[in-house]
């Protein structure tokens, strides 16, 4: 294959598809501060436990003195100071913050992440398959789309319960279809294209193909979906724990702090909401930033 | 189109039965009933006879039907916090959801539209990548966030507009409603602010990305070339076109609103089903959040099915090929 792109006339070496996209990409100077912006994040959440000042859950590293102390202030023993204030148990909100980037993070990635390999499985099926089992396939993800996310969500915490699993499936549950349709919808497309008939004729497997030839033709759509999916997975768990049935107290993620600090607003202690609120939005945006980016760059109908 | 209606009809319905089955075999695996109902003191025989009245004891399909034909007559149980019919518990509070969800909707379409098709028309202007910009903040905050926002400007720190309740109410038909008190117009901006963000968002990405497929299309060429006002043109041949998958998305969206207000509810303490819902999860009050389940479901399955009917009215091609399929 590379051999064959190199040696075909009037197409320069340098001028590759992905170059393409990549200058695109970089054309966008919001698009470019969503990356860096993502990369700090991705950067914190990964080193989290070496780049915080104090373990936010080391109880005995806590103390309750320097408990809602605002930001700046210096801790009581002389340690360390507090840039972003403590909360309720005088835990640093910075930590605390950078802990629940980590877990926020996370549950986001792993379950777009499950859902995408589900959600493409079952979509390449469909499309590629056809008859009846399309028709189940499908009827499935219209069902699952008719319902909002949210309220989805809602009933499978309230039957399952507490914990990271399980609110990871509930999300894989919510997020699945849209994958499916991303890919069924491109994979039809595609299906009918030469070189699918060409392997069809070479008489390769039907997983070769599908998995082969298939789906890195339908790669762009998804990749988008990835991106949104991923910031939605954060924004939605981050909603559930706000409400009390997403993640247990013990792996906190920044709902979980946005809702810890909600009754000190109303007396003015605004940080201990705030500052967690803002490092949600921040890891929102660059993820929905860069999605919102490659959706331009990567499609067809918008290309100049 | 007849025919259009009556097959989405049945596809409605064969929806509702599967999912009022799903409902009622997931609510079945929470918890057992009796257990939170009768004190721990009492002995076997009395267990025994709570699951006998209750029905408990019957096989589950059996179960399933008892409670398809109760529903069907609008009996959903009563709730076991407050001992009332459980579907009069929603019904009484519908009223403030739905008055909550479809001031949403309209700030969503009042402001999103316009706003939208200028920056599809003119992508490359200051207001443009502004509004561009603005819609990817509206996309990204989430619901909470925006909510406690709101309360801290607004409510705390200005003292502009209350952060809880309804206010004031006028009975109309027998539905209470705030929008025609100032009191309650004061009541309900913040949480509709809340609750239509999202939207506004969404409607202005797909009016402006809209508008930038359609400009190029021939038959709006050709609508410039006979010479038509531009605003012909831009009410006529542009919205006319890309009104279809707003409307599509934004009817869709409807369940998702009603949906949603369960947060904002929760922060603004909006007396709707979705406060009821969440203070029902944490107790385990089955029969109100099946009546809550089925009634949304209902609520999501006739909105889907309305959106359709207008999709083809506005689209005929859709009838077309489904009448030919």
């Amino acid at each position: 294959m590379t051999a064959l792109t190199e040696e075909t006339p009037g197409i320069d070496a340098g001028e590759t598809p992905l170059r393409y996209i990549l200058a695109d990409f970089f054309a966008s100077k919001l698009a470019v501060a969503g990356l860096v912006a993502l990369g700090a994040i991705i950067f914190i959440a990964l080193f989290a436990p070496w780049i915080s000042p104090q373990n936010p859950y080391d109880l005995g590293a806590l103390d309750l003195l320097d408990g809602r102390l605002p930001p700046g202030s210096a801790a009581a023993d002389g340690g360390i100071t507090y840039w972003l204030g403590t909360d309720d148990q005088g835990r640093d909100m910075l930590s605390a913050i950078f802990y629940g980037l980590r877990t926020s993070l996370i549950v986001g990635a792993l379950s777009a992440g499950f859902a995408l390999v589900i959600g493409t499985t079952l979509g390449l099926i469909a499309a590629y398959i056809g008859g009846r089992v399309e028709t189940l396939i499908m009827r499935l993800v219209d069902l699952q789309l008719s319902f909002p996310a949210i309220l989805v969500a809602l009933i499978l915490l309230a039957l399952l319960g507490h914990g990271v699993a399980k609110i990871i499936l509930a999300l894989v549950v919510v997020q699945w279809a849209y994958f499916a349709r991303t890919v069924r919808a491109s994979a039809l497309v595609e299906r009918r294209k030469e070189y699918i008939e060409a392997a069809r004729c070479l008489a390769l497997s039907d997983a070769r193909i599908m998995l082969h030839h298939l789906l890195p033709n339908c790669l762009p759509p998804l990749i988008v979906v990835l991106t949104v999916q991923v910031a939605h997975a954060i924004a939605l768990e981050a909603t559930l724990s706000f409400l009390g049935i997403g993640l247990p107290i013990t792996e906190p993620s920044l709902g979980l702090l946005i809702a810890n600090g909600f009754e000190y607003m109303m007396s003015g202690k605004y940080w201990i909401s705030l500052f967690p609120g803002v490092a949600l939005l921040v890891a929102i945006m660059s993820i929905n930033l860069v999605g919102d980016r490659l959706r331009d760059v990567l499609n067809p109908r918008l290309q100049r | 189109m007849t025919v259009f209606i009556l097959r989405r009809l049945m596809q409605s319905a064969v929806v509702l039965v599967v999912m009022s089955a799903l409902v009622f075999l997931g609510v079945f695996a929470i918890g057992n009933p009796v257990d939170i109902l009768i004190s721990p003191q009492a002995d076997q025989a009395e267990i025994a006879r709570a699951t006998a009245a209750l029905g408990l004891d019957k096989p589950l399909w059996e179960q399933y039907f008892v409670f398809l034909a109760n529903a069907l007559h609008g009996n959903l149980g009563n709730s076991f916090v407050f001992n009332e019919p459980s579907l009069t518990l929603i019904v009484q509070r519908l009223p403030a959801t739905l008055e909550l969800a479809f001031s949403a909707m309209v700030l969503a379409v009042v402001l999103g539209l316009p706003l939208g098709l200028y920056s599809g028309l003119r992508p490359q202007t200051a207001l443009s990548r502004l509004i561009g910009a603005g819609s990817i903040l509206g996309f990204s905050l989430p619901t909470f966030w925006v909510g406690i926002m709101l309360i801290m400007v607004f409510a705390v720190q200005l003292g502009w507009l209350p952060s809880t309740g309804r206010g004031a109410t006028v009975r109309v038909l027998g539905v209470d409603l705030s929008c025609l008190t100032w009191d309650g117009i004061k009541h309900l901006v913040l949480p509709a602010i809340n609750l239509s963000l999202s939207r506004i968002a969404l409607v202005i990405r797909l009016a402006a990305s809209g508008t930038r497929e359609v400009v190029h299309m021939d038959y709006v060429k050709f609508a410039r070339a006979k010479g038509l006002r531009p605003s012909r043109v831009i009410l006529v041949h542009v919205l006319g076109n890309i009104l279809i998958p707003i409307v599509t998305v934004l009817g869709l969206e409807t369940g998702a609103v009603i949906a949603f207000s369960v947060v904002t509810e929760t922060i603004f303490a909006w007396p709707g089903i979705g406060r009821l819902i969440i203070s029902s999860i944490a107790v385990l009050d089955r029969p109100v959040i099946v009546a809550y389940l089925m009634m949304t479901v209902f609520l999501v399955i006739l909105i889907n099915l309305l959106v359709d009917i207008l999709y083809s009215v506005l689209d005929p091609r859709v009838r077309y090929g489904e009448a030919r399929a």
